[in-house]
C-alpha cells in the first residue's frame, strides 16, 4: 500500500512532532515542514497545534504558512485542523480579540462557558452526528480533550461532546476536517482517525 | 469561582515514573531508590492498560542530564499516544521549549516557579495554559486544622498562621510558603493545571492527604492532580470522591505489578466515578 505524502505544517510552536508521528504510524509519510514545495506536493495536509490563537497566528503568518493552508484547503485536498488548528480556521477568536484567523471556516471562537472548568482537560465522548468517513466507527468513542475555546455549533460540526452541554468536538466542511481533540493523544480511536485520515490521502492521490 | 460550582470532570488516572539518566526509580519518600525498568516501555504499557496519562519526573535533572532527558522525551513521542508530562529541573522558556519541541505535551516546573514565579505566565504566554503544569510539593508544618475546618480562616491565606507549606528541592526545602495561597497565585499567573503533592505522605501508602487536596481545588478552577501516599485502590476513589480531585497520580502501585492501571479504573468506575473504561 501507497504512503501518502502529508505534510505537518510546522509553524515552530509546541508539541507538533506527536502529530507527524502517529500520522507516521498509521500508514503516512508525514513530514513536519515549512517547505512550500513538499506542501505542494502533499497527498493531504494537517495543521497540528497547541498554544494560544494570537501566538500560532502570527506565526502562521512569519512562515507564510497561512497562506500555504488556505491554498491547500481551497484546492480540495484533504485537510485536517487539530486542537488550535480546527480554532485558526475561523475568521477569529475571543482568546484573541481583532486578530484574524485563516477564515476558511466562517464565525468565530468562544470562551466554553462559565459553569465548566476551563481548559476542558480531560477524555470525553464523541457523539457523532452524522456520517463522516472522518469518524467512521468512533461514535461513542473515548478522545483527549485540551482546550479553553471552542467552535460555533453549526451544520458543519460532525462530532460533539457533553460538557456542561453540546461542545463542537469534530467539524466535516467537504475536504476540511477538524478535531477539537487531540487524535495523536488518543489512544486508539484517536489513532483510527488518523489512519481514517491517511485513507482519504492515499484515495486524493490516486485520483 | 469554586469547583463547587462547575460540571465535574472524568476523572483521570496517571501513572508517575520518576526517571534517573533515562531510567526509571521510585523512591520512598524520594531516598531508597530501586531500578523499575525502562521509562518509554512502562509508558506504552501504561498507554495500553488504558492510562488517561504519564507523568515524567526528572528527579536529578541538571543541564548535563538535558540531553538524556530530550531522548527520552523524543522516544517516548514515538511510542506513546496519550499525553505526558515531564517536570524536573525546568528553569527557563528554553528549556520547556526544548522538551515540547521534542514531543512532551505539557511541562511541570516546581522549584523554578517558586523562585521565579513568572516562569508559570511566560510558559504560558509562549505555548498556552495547557502546556504549563505548576507541581506544588506541600508538608503540613505549620498550624493544626481545628476540627477539620477547611474554611479560608482555616486555611489562613493573608500570611498570618497556616497548616501547608510549600517545599522545594524534591520536599528537602521549606519556603515559608503558603500553599494554599501559592496555588491561587500560580493558577492567576496561568498555570493549566495544579500536580499537587503531599511529601508528607510520598512512599507511605498511606493515602493522599485528602484536606491539602480539596482545600487546594475549592480555591483554583484548573484542574488539581493529587499525589503521595497511594497505597490501595481506594485511595484513588478517596482522592476524587473526598478530595475533589480530577486526577490521581500514582508510582509503586502500578510500577510493580501489584494493580493494573485497568484495575484502578475498573474500581473507580464501581464507586461512581465518571472516567474513560479502560477498554475504550
Amino acid at each position: 500500500m501507497t504512503r501518502p505524502l502529508i505534510a505537518v505544517l510546522d509553524y515552530g510552536i509546541g508539541n507538533l512532532r506527536s502529530a507527524q508521528k502517529s500520522l507516521e504510524r498509521m500508514g503516512a509519510d508525514a513530514r513536519l515542514t515549512a517547505d512550500p514545495g513538499v506542501i505542494a506536493d502533499a497527498d493531504g495536509v494537517v495543521l497540528p497545534g497547541v498554544g494560544a490563537f494570537g501566538p500560532c497566528m502570527a506565526a502562521l503568518e512569519e512562515t507564510g504558512l497561512d497562506k500555504q493552508a488556505r491554498a491547500a484547503a481551497a484546492d480540495g485536498r484533504p485537510f485536517l485542523g487539530i486542537c488550535i488548528g480546527l480554532q485558526l480556521l475561523y475568521e477569529g477568536s475571543e482568546e484573541a480579540p481583532g486578530i484574524a484567523g485563516l477564515g476558511i471556516l466562517p464565525g468565530t471562537v468562544h470562551l466554553l462557558p462559565g459553569n465548566v472548568k476551563r481548559p476542558q482537560m480531560q477524555w470525553n465522548r464523541l457523539e457523532v452526528r452524522g456520517p463522516s468517513p472522518l469518524l467512521e466507527s468512533l461514535d461513542g468513542a473515548w478522545v483527549y480533550f485540551v482546550h479553553s475555546f471552542v467552535a460555533p455549533m453549526a451544520d458543519n460540526v460532525a462530532a460533539t461532546c457533553d460538557y456542561g452541554g453540546p461542545v463542537a468536538a469534530a467539524i466535516a466542511d467537504d475536504n476540511v476536517w477538524a478535531t477539537q481533540f487531540h487524535p495523536e493523544k488518543s489512544a486508539r480511536p484517536g489513532l483510527r482517525l488518523l489512519e481514517n485520515f491517511v485513507n482519504q490521502a492515499r484515495t486524493a492521490a490516486v485520483r | 469561582m469554586s469547583s463547587s460550582d462547575t460540571v465535574p470532570s472524568n476523572a483521570r488516572v496517571i501513572p508517575c515514573l520518576d526517571v534517573d539518566a533515562g531510567r526509571v526509580v521510585k523512591g520512598v519518600n524520594f531516598v531508597d531508590l530501586a531500578d523499575a525498568g525502562d521509562p518509554v516501555e512502562l509508558a506504552a504499557r501504561y498507554d495500553q492498560q488504558g492510562a488517561d496519562e504519564v507523568v515524567f519526573l526528572d528527579i536529578t535533572a541538571s543541564s548535563d542530564r538535558r540531553e538524556t532527558t530530550v531522548e527520552l522525551v523524543h522516544r517516548t513521542a514515538e511510542e506513546v499516544f496519550i499525553p505526558f508530562t515531564i517536570g524536573g529541573g525546568i528553569r527557563t522558556v528554553d528549556d520547556a521549549r526544548l522538551l515540547l519541541r521534542a514531543g512532551a505535551d505539557k511541562v511541570s516546573v516546581n522549584t523554578a516557579a517558586v523562585n521565579r514565579p513568572a516562569l508559570v505566565a511566560e510558559i504560558a504566554d509562549e505555548f498556552g495554559s495547557q502546556c504549563a503544569v505548576a507541581s506544588i510539593d506541600v508538608r503540613r508544618t505549620g498550624a493544626p486544622i481545628l476540627d477539620g475546618d477547611l474554611s479560608i480562616d482555616a486555611r489562613r491565606t493573608d500570611g498570618g498562621a497556616f497548616p501547608f507549606e510549600v517545599f522545594t528541592h524534591g520536599g528537602r526545602t521549606p519556603t515559608g510558603i503558603n500553599a494554599i495561597a501559592y496555588a491561587i497565585r500560580v493558577a492567576e499567573l496561568g498555570a493549566g493545571e495544579i500536580l499537587l503533592t503531599s511529601m508528607d505522605r510520598d512512599g507511605t501508602r498511606d493515602g493522599f492527604d485528602l484536606e491539602l487536596t480539596r482545600a487546594v481545588v475549592e480555591v483554583v478552577n484548573v484542574p488539581v492532580i493529587a499525589s503521595g501516599g497511594v497505597g490501595t485502590l481506594d485511595h484513588l476513589v478517596e482522592g476524587v470522591l473526598e478530595g475533589r480531585a480530577d486526577a490521581v497520580l500514582a508510582a509503586s502501585i502500578f510500577h510493580f505489578g501489584e494493580h493494573t492501571v485497568a484495575e484502578a479504573k475498573s474500581h473507580m468506575a464501581a464507586a461512581g466515578i465518571p472516567i474513560r473504561p479502560a477498554d475504550a
